[in-house]
């Protein structure tokens, strides 16, 4: 199968991963959670605590596919005045001081649609963005936003899911590029847990399809779940666990950067390589 | 970009959607991955059922017998005299079993969850008369139901909640958001995709991704159908107009569908009002105070900001209180066909009383609303003009908000 290939950071990093041998840790958080000025501190703070890659959430007032820790970091967001703009900003801001950690912009299709969408792909691709997941546009509606994102030259992440079945994973990737994020839940985002024994063959199946590399998220939260989903996938996104962390830590700025610090180097310690034996 | 570009002539206006489940450029079905292999199922399963001699005589016997079809076209004399002008009728479709016109979707929804084998029921509701109609198939057929209905419409709709929890629902209160119908059909959707094997979502008006539009108006054009044929014995010739009230906008397409490409016939919607247009926050007239975004699957008029966030609205009605509308309607205000007006929640409230004083019918306040325009209406059109309008749910439910509303003691 030909890959799409568009000479992204996001294709760098994971070809740089697997140079080191290990798989890569995307952290997410909503974007202006729980206020602009401390989320752009968390943003920063990110790659230096571990983050691979960083997902930042485009908050929206309903996001269906998420569970009650997404849905009120959207809330906070929204109601300290994040807005598309303000958002972008934030990545412009972040690439100032970094111009190698890929920013994938994740969330719903409405905000980007009365942005409206081709003034949203210029602007984001000016700030620095690398791609985007948009939960609510599968492929059927890849004319909407998927295909004039690549001509933008972004990176569109699709999802895969339990209920992909072999005869429609094709069509999920046909367009897709950058990786594949594999939902290892039929569920909504910081509910189930992934059981990595079913993750394992799910990846491998997809993995048989394309040689794109494939991220797995939904319900990840702990190292332990990491260090095991490593072994399985070339990413492990946490989300829910990270902007929990913000929602117990609203007391200061800084404290509530030092504490989400603190869990992304957990969870990176994580993936360190297999130690290379002395010989 | 999507094709924003209309279609330029239209030899009829009843041949949406397109097999992407477009109207124009509204509908279509952006849901999550985990649910478009469900949709398409759906899809699939709607088709063979339609074509199903056998299903569809099975769902005309619990029309009739089970839920009271056909029902009344009743002409309310002292209504028609009061207001001068117009020959209206009511289509009586508060006279249906659970006292709405939503009892006719949910019988084609349930047979067809039934038929592709599913085991678990679940649905949202804003008013609580879908969810009763729903918690009432389920318990006809046997299906365990959750019904999620926002805290805030619990509070406003006792009678229903207790109905449904009679009826064997398990009615779960949704806090998200400001706790109405916009909210509650996030978290049916969130059920439904952790609970993809065996769950059949019941969606209660003409919106969501497709199938559901296209599939829920052909459930509720019995209701227009039944008017066609019970005008032309009455009067020997179809209406001249037709007035129904929109939230989401199941009983309007219903009624409207039938008569879209009779040009004779006047078609109104109308909108919840609220407080009035001026503000976002005061209505929930989608599509006279909104613009076009992507909400629940489908792509049609929302209440929304600058920055594409959803906003609430507000009507008297928890039943016409949703941010979108279904997008045929949608399409069908682009190309004109139907005129789509509002009227508000004080003017709901007089038609409502009006009603109950002169006919001995007390309205939902959701007619109350298509009511409410009637009366606005009426008086400018001629004696002989045929108006139907829908009376698609009965008060009852209504009387505490009312009470309320009007300062009375009950």
């Amino acid at each position: 199968m030909s890959e799409i290939a568009l000479d992204t950071r996001i294709e760098h990093r994971f070809a740089r991963l697997g140079v080191e041998g290990r798989a890569g840790l995307v952290a997410f958080i909503t974007a202006g959670d729980p206020d602009l000025e401390t989320s752009q501190a968390i943003l920063e703070a990110l790659p230096k605590a571990g983050a691979d890659l960083i997902e930042l959430g485009m908050p929206f007032s309903d996001p269906m596919a998420d569970g009650p820790a997404i849905q009120a970091s959207s809330q906070r967001a929204l109601a300290a005045g994040q807005t598309m703009k303000k958002t972008l900003a934030m990545v412009a801001k972040f690439r100032k001081s970094d111009a190698e950690t890929p920013i994938v912009l994740m969330g719903y299709y409405n905000p980007i649609y009365v942005y409206p969408g081709d003034a949203f792909l210029a602007d984001a691709q000016a700030a620095g963005v690398d791609g985007l997941i948009i939960v609510d546009l599968p492929p059927e509606a890849d004319d909407e936003l998927c295909l004039p994102a690549m001509q933008a030259g972004l990176n569109f992440i699709r999802l895969a899911t339990p209920t992909t079945d072999d005869k429609r994973l094709p069509r999920v990737l046909e367009n897709t590029s950058g990786f594949l994020y594999y939902v290892s839940i039929a569920g909504i985002t910081g509910t189930k847990a992934p059981d990595v024994s079913q993750v394992g063959p799910q990846i491998a199946r997809i993995k048989k399809q394309t040689s794109l590399p494939v991220a797995v998220g939904f319900g990840v939260k702990e190292p332990q779940q990491v260090e095991a989903l490593a072994r399985v996938a070339d990413g492990i996104v946490v989300g829910s666990a990270l902007v929990r962390v913000i929602e117990d830590n609203l007391g200061s700025g800084e404290e509530t950067v030092a504490r989400v610090s603190d869990l992304v180097r957990a969870l990176a310690g994580a993936l360190a390589p297999e130690p290379v034996t002395a010989k | 970009m999507a094709d924003t570009s209309q279609t330029a002539r239209l030899n009829t206006f009843r041949e949406g959607p397109d097999e992407r489940g477009h109207f124009g450029i509204y509908g279509g079905r952006f849901v999550a991955e985990t649910l478009m292999p469900l949709i398409l199922a759906l899809e699939t399963a709607y088709e063979e059922a339609k074509a199903d001699a056998a299903f569809r005589s099975e769902l005309d016997d619990l029309l009739a017998n089970y839920a009271g079809r056909p029902s009344p076209l009743y002409h309310a004399e002292r209504l028609s005299a009061h207001l001068g002008g117009a020959k209206i009728y009511f289509k009586r479709d508060e006279l249906n079993h659970t006292g709405s016109h939503k009892i006719n979707n949910c019988l084609g929804q349930i047979q067809l969850a039934r038929r592709m084998g599913k085991r678990r029921i679940i649905a949202e509701t804003g008013a609580g008369q879908h969810g009763v109609a729903v918690a009432t198939v389920a318990a006809r057929f046997g299906l365990p139901c959750v019904v999620y209905m926002g805290a805030t419409d619990i509070e406003r709709q006792k009678p229903n909640v207790f109905r449904m929890r009679l009826l064997g629902a398990e009615v779960r209160p949704v806090t998200a958001g400001s706790g109405t119908l916009k909210d509650a059909m996030n978290e049916a959707l969130r059920d439904w995709v952790g609970n993809v094997d065996d769950t059949f979502y019941i969606i209660g008006t003409v919106a969501g991704p497709h199938p559901y539009p296209a599939m829920v108006r052909d459930f509720q054009s019995v209701i227009g159908n039944e008017v066609r044929e019970q005008m032309m014995e009455r009067e020997g010739r179809l209406p001249d107009t037709l007035v129904a009230c929109i939230g989401g906008g199941s009983n309007a397409m219903g009624l409207f569908y039938p008569f879209l490409d009779d040009e004779g016939v006047a078609i109104y919607g109308v909108e919840a009002g609220g407080r009035g247009l001026d503000s976002p926050d005061d209505h929930a007239a989608s599509l006279n105070g909104g613009r076009p975004g992507v909400l629940h699957g489908n792509r049609t008029y929302l209440l929304q900001n600058d920055d594409g966030q959803i906003i609430e609205g507000h009507s008297i009605s928890a039943g016409l209180d949703y941010p979108g509308i279904g997008p045929e309607h949608s399409w069908l205000k682009d190309s004109g066909r139907v005129t789509y007006v509002s009227a508000g929640d004080s003017e709901a409230l007089k038609a409502f009383q009006l009603c109950t004083q002169l006919e001995g019918i007390i309205p939902a306040l959701e007619p109350a609303h298509a009511l409410a325009h009637v009366m606005k209406l009426a008086p400018q059109l001629e004696g002989d003009n045929l108006l139907v309008m829908n009376m698609c749910g009965r008060g009852d439910k209504d009387i505490f908000a009312v009470a309320e509303h009007l300062g009375m003691d009950i």
